[in-house]
């Protein structure tokens, strides 16, 4: 169900600067993901995998190429652009939730609705059929402390796919979980990217998880290597 | 939800602490709403002073009296075009706790010196004739429910009747209604009749009135009516009535030096301390805010957040202590005191209510300022790397 190349890496560049010396994380990164793929990202700790996924999703700027969204360069636009960029056209899911911790599950789905201009009526909509997706419709009410590990992560997934978003960054996302547990996450996200035709790049160091994904990029030294599950 | 539901969670957070900021800021608004309602009412509590007005009192000091035959001497300078005397008369009704604001003047030539007491022709006539009457102010009238023709004991903690007593039976023949800016809250007897009967310190009074016949005179007549009694047994002082006024409301204590200095101390310290927790509460949100950034939320739009939620807090806090000043100023009115009378109607002013409700808004703005600058500087990715 792989289409048009939805992300668009040519020559990236990204660089850190730590006193006087210069960190070359990536120096002439390519990458083509098409609309509808779901790519696993491994590597090494330190290789740049949440680098690249905050780059991805207009959190960072690299220090050179472009980064092409759907074929427009997302590198060019200003803060409160890639703000708007972002909540309209990437969800993110995080190794350790990122819920609030003094919202109902509701309330922390609804949060990137406030960004919308969706009619309240609208929202409770939205944010009851995300939560029926990711199977929490009758934990609503609970705040995340009163929710397992895996129950928030599901939480954290229907925030991120509330507001329809084309692109999913999962950086870690089973991380955090028990084997179960991490099994569930990954077929929900397996069944969000064949039914709901999102597109995911998702950052685990974990073999067996990446076999979830269509295909899997190891990151080494700044390089790509592609392996086809 | 909304962004103002946003403000809202942010207080619920920490309720015990939430709790303890608006208290500091309920403490803070209900003194300042007190005290200014207290300075308010002095500023009130002469009244606008006429430019052609003086007054004579004892050059020792204003207690001190005068003999009444100055009055006849003082009508002859020239410059003068009407004279009349008042003495104070300590006085209260049935109990020492309703204290009045009492004088004993000369009927006729005070109330037309004193024009803007605004009293009805007839009852200001029945007033001057009736040698046992009482002139009584409306807020007075009202407070203790008096009519015209009803008689009251008036009684003075200072002066003793020749009979031993010290009550001096009166009728309620005219109420004066003052002209707006004028307070009403004091009363007057007929010098004559309280005079009649005084076992002490007879034909002498307080303080000479005098009209001139413009305010271009002031200065001449001022020295020619001192001059009049310099080297005699009492000495006077004449001063316009508006230094007259404002050297009575000096007798108060400098109380807006005072406000200011309370106020002012109470708002420094509350500034302080909602500021930092408001900061320090921003600081253990850092990891929220920089989930909010992800979803898409504008740096400025989270300021907006920030700064929402100090200015309910100041709102919320201050318009309780607002409400709390209400009700202490009204109590103290029903509860009247000796020391009260002397602030005429004490209220809580739409002025004090607009003063104390842009102080709100500053001191939310203010305190939120440096935790909003903190959120807007949240940086997503070393936030993330830090959690
Ligand atoms: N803000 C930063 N300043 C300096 N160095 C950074 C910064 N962010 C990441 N790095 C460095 O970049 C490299 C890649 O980091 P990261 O993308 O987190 O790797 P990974 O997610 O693959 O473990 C690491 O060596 C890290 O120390
Ligand atoms: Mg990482």
């Amino acid at each position: 169900m792989t289409g048009e190349a939805l992300i668009e890496l040519r020559g990236v560049q990204k660089r850190y600067k730590r006193g006087d010396e210069t960190l070359s994380i990536f120096d002439d990164l390519n990458l083509t993901i098409p609309a509808g793929d779901f790519v696993a990202v491994m590597g090494p700790s330190g290789s740049g995998k949440t680098t690249l996924l905050n780059m991805l999703g207009g959190l960072d700027r690299p220090t050179g190429g472009s980064i092409n969204f759907a074929g427009s360069p997302i590198e060019k636009l200003s803060e409160s652009q890639l703000s708007a960029w972002r909540a309209a056209n990437v969800g993110f899911i995080f190794q350790f939730y990122n819920l609030m911790p003094t919202m109902t599950a509701t309330r922390n789905v609804e949060l990137p609705l406030l960004l919308t201009k969706l009619s309240p009526r609208d929202r409770k909509e939205r944010v009851k059929t995300a939560l029926e997706i990711v199977g929490l419709g009758d934990r609503s009410g609970h705040r995340p402390k009163e929710l397992s590990g895996g129950q928030q992560q599901r939480v954290a997934i229907a925030r991120a796919i509330v507001a329809d978003p084309k692109l999913l960054l999962a950086d870690e996302p089973t991380g955090d979980l028990d084997r179960t547990t991490a099994t569930e996450i990954l077929e929900m996200l397996q069944l969000l990217n064949r039914d709901l035709g999102k597109t995911i790049v998702m950052v685990t160091h974990d073999p067996a998880a990446a076999k979830y994904a269509k295909r899997e990029l190891h990151l080494d030294k700044g390089e790509f290597e592609e392996r086809l599950t | 939800m909304t962004d103002f539901g946003l403000m809202l969670a942010g207080l619920a957070r920490k309720k015990l602490r939430t709790i303890l900021l608006l208290f500091a800021v309920f403490i803070a608004f209900l003194i300042y709403a007190v005290l200014a309602a207290f300075q308010s009412s002095l500023e009130n509590a002469t009244g606008p002073s006429s430019q052609n007005r003086l007054v004579s009192s004892n050059r020792i000091n204003f207690t001190e009296s005068l003999p009444i035959a100055y009055v006849n001497r003082v009508a002859q300078v020239e410059g003068v075009t009407d004279v009349s005397y008042s003495m104070w008369f300590g006085g209260y009704f049935q109990e020492e706790r309703n204290f009045l604001l009492a004088f004993a003047v000369e009927p006729d030539s005070y109330t037309r010196i004193f024009s803007e007491l605004n009293i009805d022709p007839a009852q200001r006539q029945a007033f001057v004739d009736g040698r046992d009457s009482i002139l009584v102010g409306r807020q007075i009238a009202d407070q203790y429910g008096w009519t015209l023709g009803q008689q009251i004991p008036v009684s003075s903690n200072i002066w003793r009747r020749q009979d031993g007593g010290n009550t001096w039976p009166v009728v309620v023949r005219a109420i004066f209604e003052g002209d707006g800016d004028t307070p009403t809250n004091s009363v007057y007897i007929p010098y004559e009749y309280f005079d009649e009967a005084r076992a002490f310190a007879q034909d002498t009074i307080g303080n000479i009135h005098i009209k001139t016949a413009s305010a271009d005179l002031n200065d001449q007549v001022i020295r020619e009516v001192d001059a009049l009694f310099q080297n005699s047994r009492a000495e006077t002082e004449t001063v316009t009535e508006e230094a007259f006024n404002a050297a009575f409301i000096d007798q108060q204590g400098n109380l807006g030096l005072i406000i200011l200095g309370v106020t002012g101390a109470a708002f420094v310290t509350i500034l302080l301390i909602v500021g930092n927790a408001m900061a320090g509460a921003i600081r253990e949100r850092t990891g929220e805010i920089a989930v909010m950034k992800t979803l898409g939320f504008t740096s400025p739009r989270i300021a907006r957040i920030v700064i929402g939620e100090t200015v309910m807090l100041a709102l919320i806090g201050g318009l309780i202590g607002l409400a709390a000043a209400f009700g202490i100023v009204t109590l103290g009115q029903t509860v009247g005191s000796q020391f009260l009378v002397f602030f005429g109607s004490l209220k809580i002013t739409p002025e004090i209510v607009a003063t104390a409700v842009g102080l709100m808004v500053a001191l939310g703005l203010i305190t939120g300022a440096i935790p909003a600058w903190n959120a807007m500087r949240v940086n997503v990715i070393t936030a993330f790397r830090r959690i």
